[in-house]
């Protein structure tokens, strides 16, 4: 096989295991594992920065909730059904990464990390700031009644199991696509050794403005169906927290690897679900199994695999 | 010519590294700056290819002024460089490397891509290392490859700066070689320590000292001048 029909093999064989996960697992399981598929489109946008292209950013949250309110608020305000809503998601994740890209392109390492942070903290004050429509801290509920999809009730568990599906798919192949194109492997050029990509005649900086779209976007589509699927807005999902879980679900899944981000929210997952079910003191454990997996995988869940094992792993 | 300069001066914080350097290639030349440490040849020909800029001055590059020009914009108008410090993509195999500098000209051509990589391969000798990781090269051949990503650009005009640092003398004897086989293809320009690789491959030889052009001439009459010969090449060209 080559490397290309071994990695088809992987991603394809990856998604029939979701869909028939559905009908074995118990409905507990069923429904983490959608949300888990949700916000590995997240892990799977931040990647695309992170992982491909070399951008360490701290302020995904911003980009994540572009997408969670640009759906939530048109819904909820505008009455707007949920696929124009889910565009306008879109819409709004990649204006918002258009501004933030040019403003935070012209800083590189730790400023850029710091400047990153910065607009998505103002950003979470901005849905604090206009509490009288975001509800703030305490959000929002979409209502049931609303949450229909081309006759299909979303909140149904089956339905929204396989929406999630869907959405995963479409974005792990997308992501599969694009590292094989000209465009991921300049923007992995980018990240091996800036400096010679631009001596090779790259235009460096539009090509890490189009990657920090594309990844605003992927993650503007996980906080849209994030507010879809499970009916929820919040401004908990701008803060702080949740810029830095997609850096450690990259981490622990493996950076620059195409399925290393599902893997990463599954253990991540899993891991405080086990450790919270054993102590209240869950972060402890949490935190030791994290200084572990950074001491013996520095490469993450999947990149270990790649680098010992398979070095064909997409 | 292919390249000249005018007045192109960099000042860092009041001190000189380049002053007024009028500087001519004509198309075809394979050309060496030399120079002692610090005589201002890797800024200089940093201000050519864009990735210093001038502090005053011009540049024309076949007729055309790009002064003004970002680095990645000369080397789409037909630019090659390597590093002093090699500089390759350390985690990507050597046939990506060099895929990487075909494709930017070839575009999404898949098959003109290839077969330049493997034309470059074959040229370079290294058809068999193509599925290495570059940084799993020696030394040696990874300068060798970020010659290849030149070559695989087709350059009009292809800067190297200090190409035989580092290589062992049969390196430097293939590396002549290879220079010699380019002459025809492109306009080079070279900075070179090595006296002997200058004497072999250069056809003209600019001496730059103190950020100034101090003389110009053939590799004999470079040879041949008494203050040159004094204070830069030493006895290592008896």
């Amino acid at each position: 096989m080559t490397n290309t029909a071994k990695s088809n093999a992987l991603h394809y064989g990856l998604l029939v295991v979701l869909a028939i996960a559905f009908l074995i697992l118990p409905e507990y399981h069923s429904g983490n594992l959608a949300r888990i598929m949700v916000l590995a489109i997240y892990a799977m946008g931040y990647n695309v920065l992170f992982g491909y292209t070399g951008l360490l950013s701290l302020g995904h949250a911003l980009f994540f909730s572009a997408g969670l309110y640009g759906l939530g608020l048109t819904m909820h305000l505008g009455g707007w059904t949920p696929a124009a809503a889910f565009l306008a998601a879109l819409i709004a994740s990649a204006v918002v990464a258009t501004v933030i890209g040019f403003l935070v392109l012209r800083t590189t390492g730790v400023a850029f990390m710091i400047v990153t942070l910065m607009f998505a903290q103002a950003g979470y004050l901005t849905i604090l700031y206009f509490g009288t429509y975001t509800r703030g801290d305490e959000g929002f509920a979409l209502q049931q009644a609303t949450r229909q999809l081309m006759g299909l009730d979303l909140t149904n568990p089956t339905v929204r199991y396989y929406a999630a599906l869907i959405l995963f798919a479409a974005t792990l192949l997308l992501l599969a696509y694009l590292i094989r194109s000209p465009f991921g492997r300049t923007l992995i050029a980018i990240r091996e050794n800036e400096e010679r990509a631009k001596m090779l005649g790259y235009n460096v900086t539009a090509i890490k403005l189009k990657a920090v779209i594309l990844s605003g976007v992927i993650s503007g589509a996980s906080g849209a169906a994030y507010a879809l699927l499970f009916g929820y807005a919040g401004a908990t999902f701008a803060t702080v927290q949740y810029s830095i879980l997609p850096l450690l679900w990259v981490l622990v899944g493996g950076a620059g690897t195409t399925t290393g981000a599902f893997f990463g929210v599954l253990f991540m997952t899993y891991l405080i679900d086990y450790a919270s079910g054993q102590t209240n003191a869950y972060l402890i454990v949490v935190g030791v199994v994290l200084v572990l997996v950074t001491l013996f995988l520095p490469h993450g869940i999947m990149g270990t695999l790649r680098n010992k094992y398979a070095g064909w792993l997409p | 010519m292919i390249l000249s300069t005018r007045g192109l001066t960099k000042t860092y914080a009041g001190v000189a590294a380049n002053t007024d350097v009028d500087f001519d290639l004509p198309a075809g030349q394979t050309r060496a700056i030399i120079g002692p440490n610090g005589a201002g040849k890797s800024t200089f020909v940093g201000m050519v290819c864009g990735r210093i800029p001038a502090t005053r001055g011009s540049v024309t590059f076949d007729g055309a002024d790009i002064t003004t020009m970002a680095a990645h914009e000369r080397i789409r108008a037909g630019m090659a460089y390597t590093f002093q410090i090699t500089s390759v993509f350390p985690g990507l195999p050597v046939r990506e490397n060099i895929n990487l500098a075909a494709r930017r000209r070839l575009g999404s051509n898949k098959r003109a891509v290839q077969s330049k990589t493997d034309e470059v391969l074959q040229r370079l000798n290294i058809t068999d290392r193509a599925d290495q990781l570059a940084s799993d090269l020696s030394y040696g051949h990874q300068r060798i490859l970020e010659i290849g990503m030149g070559l695989a650009q087709d350059p009009r005009l292809f800067i190297l700066d200090e190409p035989t640092q580092g290589l062992a003398e049969s390196e430097v004897e293939d590396f002549n070689q290879l220079i010699k086989s380019m002459d025809a293809e492109t306009t080079i320009l070279l900075i070179e320590h090595n006296m002997n690789v200058v004497m072999a491959v250069a056809e003209y030889i600019t001496v730059l000292d103190q950020g100034m052009v101090l003389a110009n001439g053939t590799p004999s009459e470079i040879r041949a001048n008494a203050a040159v010969q004094e204070a830069y090449l030493g006895t290592s060209h008896a």
